[in-house]
């Protein structure tokens, strides 16, 4: 008889048995897992958004004149977005060639830099352009006679966007670049093509799919920017965004914002799908080995200097403007004593623990530091007990995980101003209660939370129990000794993802928050509306505060993740 | 001593182990020989503790270990992807086990020293296991198996991830350090070349039975049958008929006369062994056109137009028609 080696039979009965296992886990322990989470998403998000809809959907709303003002609204949405995102290009592009083939001196620490943005909560951007171009910024105070307006400006919305959005650009164009293979290159000049043939037809070609994918990316954060436009531009550039606040808060119109919410879901939903597809299929060739070099040449070394000067003040610019201007006085400033002072001053902070009569708040400033620290402890509490049952389901996914992932991520695609919505309509006769917005935070930053929390939990291979326990170590002791050390990290890791995003909040609490409970993007907000040089200095003061915090969180998250952990 | 009883083990209904019994002695080394899936490494996890099977049991010096959980078995696991904790470093890695026994502290930090020193790797107690390269990470996993000085010794696979020079002087040294410390151990592969180093035995697993046990020069010289000749590239597998008494076999290619102790009946289908190295006093001889020629360090495999093959010393010509004299054997 000859026989034959049946290799994939067994083989795939090894794989089977690998799967059987995990979904013989008993249905009661799923069920176990996902009662807090869902239950949280469907009483603070799925229910809301269905009164949304609901509001949305009936003929009182869908009015010729709703509708007109709708699609005005979206058309502007689209027109800031589009421009946002081709000048993101343009200062994107060079530069991921730049961090992509060249190595130069500070590179590393310039990378860095122009990533800290994307970080940073909004109203502390808004706030740095205010303090380098605004009225009573650094540059009018240098050049006096310069008449020009950058605040209130479509401009100033689109150099933020370009500010906060680079980063993308050379993270993903940058990453496929250094890995597409020169040989490629070197093979199409051998060919006969010369520098500009061999971009246009090689290079640009392969790099496709990461352009693609990475300007769909900006452009969705560019469509759904908030904080930014409304600091930096005014509630008269209103975006879908800008328009929904106002016609709760100001000119109030639920219905219309309803609608309003509704189309900005749709269209996000729409892109998230188009930025899915594009990065799956944005695979390049990998480079066999490095291909950075020294600039050689007087080109190319021209043009590292030149665009590393560019990245260098347009990114520090703004971020050492704000923490400047909340020390020095540089305007005529008759504070409440009367007197005109120049120069280094720390009034601005000694200022934030004084609650004066007529100022911006019923409370000590400092109070709104404390409300947010308190907001942002809750957050992180809250999110970590929803988030570690979801994210330890999800780590073994079966068939109701692959169901419910999609559900949980749902809440990243509807912006922080629908959220609020969806909470005043749901639930606004509670909205006295300070325990909203903590509430708010966490479903904003669960997603954050269980992104960090399931690679950890999944990467701890079945092996390195197996391994423990033939060691010696009994269940109790491997959990103690693997499970638990491994998963300390991508803890911390996500608290402080969870405390930053709470941290820096701003469009939902802006919709949500009591005046007596302000927090500090908040406190930023109203000190920068108010007039007075004093006021002023204070924004300045508490958007350092915010961006220290911020900066510091940062430097945590980076500590804490495992070295090879998933990205977003 | 370890034994096996009866083990059985199904996926879906298919067999995936079927009645495996087999023993390992005091200081012995075993290697379980079969194709990637063919189950050896379910068998080995079955041993750990790590996996129940269907019917059967382990058993060491007489002691049933049905009910004893894997962390009571003492018995060192090697895995092919090391499974080394990636937040321990080196030392913390090494002394995972001992720690698990509650040994005092500074005999540990002996134990994990000589262990180290065992696979050659003094002073790296410090390392983070991230920065090793495979091979270095590989030893710690060795090291880390070796400092309990378990009653057994289990490999999966240990050296799959490696390159080839670097798994030449890791096999050299592992056959060392087995014979040194006399630890009884199972190495499970699918690479003969690293059976045949390490075993005092080999077990070559196949369809789910243990086609073959026997020391590696005893399955070289009788294979048995024509899975383990081919398993094993021993030579060329010819399928045949018997067409007379003692013992003409007509196949294919020509008609051979094999010494068999087996009892043929005329009309039975038989497999043949055409052994590859020319054979002077041999009768048989395999002959065809030179097809191909591949070097081979000290020889020549000739590849003729029907298939067979040949290793010379002399290379022949292209489209040369030759006829080798060569030993063949009936695998029954």
């Amino acid at each position: 008889m000859v026989q034959k080696i049946s290799h994939g039979d067994t083989e795939n009965a090894e794989i089977l048995n690998k799967n059987l296992r995990v979904s013989v886990t008993p249905w009661l322990t799923r069920i176990l897992f996902w009662i807090l989470p869902l239950s949280f998403l469907v009483v603070l998000f799925f229910f809301p958004l269905s009164k949304i809809l609901a509001l949305t959907f009936n003929l009182q709303t869908l009015t010729l004149g709703n509708l007109q003002s709708a699609f005005h609204v979206l058309l502007f949405t689209f027109y800031q977005a589009v421009l946002s995102t081709v000048l993101t290009l343009l200062l994107g592009l060079p530069s991921a060639y730049l961090f992509a083939r060249f190595d130069f001196r500070g590179k590393s620490l310039l990378r860095a830099l122009t990533a800290v943005p994307f970080m940073l909560p909004t109203v502390v951007v808004a706030a740095g352009f205010n303090a380098l171009l605004g009225p009573r910024g650094l540059i009018h105070a240098l050049f006096p006679l310069s008449s020009f307006n950058f605040i209130g400006t479509l401009t100033a919305i689109l150099i933020a966007h370009v500010f906060y959005n680079t980063t993308i650009i050379i993270r993903v164009v940058g990453n496929a670049l250094s890995s597409l293979d020169p040989k490629f290159e070197s093979a199409a000049r051998s060919l006969g093509a010369d520098s500009i043939r061999v971009w246009w037809n090689v290079v640009l070609p392969l790099l496709r799919p990461s352009l693609l994918a990475s300007s769909m990316l900006v452009f969705l954060f560019d469509f759904t920017s908030f904080g930014v436009i409304l600091l930096l531009g005014g509630s008269k550039f209103s975006t879908l965004e800008v328009e929904i606040y106002l016609r709760v808060l100001k000119l109030p119109n639920l219905s219309l914002a309803a609608l309003l919410s509704v189309i900005q879901l749709l269209c996000t939903l729409v892109f998230s799908i188009f930025y899915t597809r594009l990065v799956s299929r944005s695979t390049t060739q990998l480079a066999p080995r490095s291909t950075l070099v020294k600039p050689k040449g007087l080109k190319q070394k021209l043009f590292v200097a030149v665009l590393a000067f560019l990245l260098s003040s347009f990114f520090l610019a703004p971020l050492s403007a704000l923490p400047f201007r909340s020390l020095f006085r540089l305007e005529a400033d008759r504070g409440q004593r009367g007197e005109v002072q120049y120069g280094f001053t720390t009034d601005y902070y000694s200022e934030l623990f004084i609650n004066r009569r007529g100022s911006v708040f019923y409370v000590p400033p400092i109070q709104a530091t404390l409300n947010s620290l308190g907001y942002a402890g809750a957050t992180v509490i809250l999110s970590l007990i929803l988030g570690f049952p979801a994210a330890f389901a999800l780590a073994k996914p079966t068939h109701l995980e692959k169901v419910l992932d999609p559900l949980i991520m749902l809440p990243l695609g509807s912006s922080a101003v629908m959220l609020g919505l969806g909470f005043i309509i749901t639930y606004g006769k509670w909205l006295t209660l300070p325990f909203l917005v903590p509430f708010a935070h966490t479903l904003v930053a669960l997603p954050f939370v269980i992104r960090t929390l399931q690679p950890a939990i999944a990467s701890i291979p079945e092996r390195l129990r197996q391994a423990a326990s033939s060691l010696g170590a009994s269940p109790l002791e491997v959990w103690k000794n693997i499970d638990l050390p491994i998963l300390r990290r991508a803890t911390l890791a996500a608290a402080t993802f969870a405390f930053t995003i709470s941290l820096g909040e701003f469009g939902a609490t802006l919709l949500i928050s009591r005046p007596e409970y302000p927090t500090i993007p908040i406190a930023i907000e109203r000190f920068l509306s108010q007039p007075g040089g004093l006021n002023y200095g204070q924004a300045m003061a508490m958007a350092t505060l915010l961006m220290l915090l911020t900066l510091i969180s940062i430097l945590l998250i980076e500590k804490f993740r495992l070295p090879n952990s998933g990205e977003f | 001593m370890l034994e096996v009883h009866h083990i059985f083990k199904t996926y879906e209904g298919k067999p995936l182990l079927n009645d495996i019994s087999f023993q390992v002695n005091t200081g012995e080394t075993i290697c379980l020989l079969g194709a990637s899936g063919s189950g050896k490494s379910t068998l080995l996890r079955i041993i750990a503790g790590l996996e129940d099977s269907d019917a059967g049991f382990i058993s060491f010096n007489n002691i049933d270990l049905t009910s004893t959980p894997p962390h009571l078995r003492d018995f060192g696991l090697v895995f092919q992807d090391y499974a080394l904790f990636p937040h321990l470093n080196v030392n913390d890695n090494v002394a995972f086990g001992l720690k698990m026994r509650r040994m005092e502290q500074d005999k540990i930090l002996q134990r994990v020293a000589s262990s180290l020193e065992m696979v050659n790797l003094q002073g790296f107690e410090k390392r983070k296991v991230t920065d090793l390269s495979g091979g270095e990470q590989q030893r710690v996993a060795l090291a880390r198996a070796l400092a309990t000085r378990p009653r057994l010794l289990m490999f999966d696979e240990p050296l799959g991830a490696l390159d080839r020079a670097l798994r030449e002087d890791l096999l050299n040294e592992l056959r060392g350090i087995l014979h040194r410390t006399e630890i009884p151990a199972i190495y499970v592969t699918h690479d003969q070349e690293e059976a045949f180093t390490l075993a005092d035995r080999v077990l070559i697993l196949h369809d789910s039975v243990i086609l073959r046990d026997g020391t590696p020069a005893d399955v070289c010289a009788n294979p048995e049958s024509a899975f383990v000749a081919k398993f094993l590239g021993l030579g060329n597998v010819i399928d045949g008929e018997v067409v007379s008494g003692k013992w003409k076999v007509e196949t294919e290619h020509s008609v051979f006369t094999v010494n068999c102790s087996h009892k043929h009946s005329k009309g039975e289908k038989v497999h043949l062994l055409a052994r590859p190295l020319p054979a002077e006093k041999e009768a048989n001889v395999i002959q065809g056109i030179v097809a191909d020629i591949i070097f081979q360090q000290d020889r020549f495999k000739v590849i003729f137009d029907n298939g067979l093959y040949v290793t010379l010393e002399e290379a022949p010509k292209l489209g040369q028609k030759i006829s080798v004299k060569v030993k063949v054997e009936c695998l029954a």
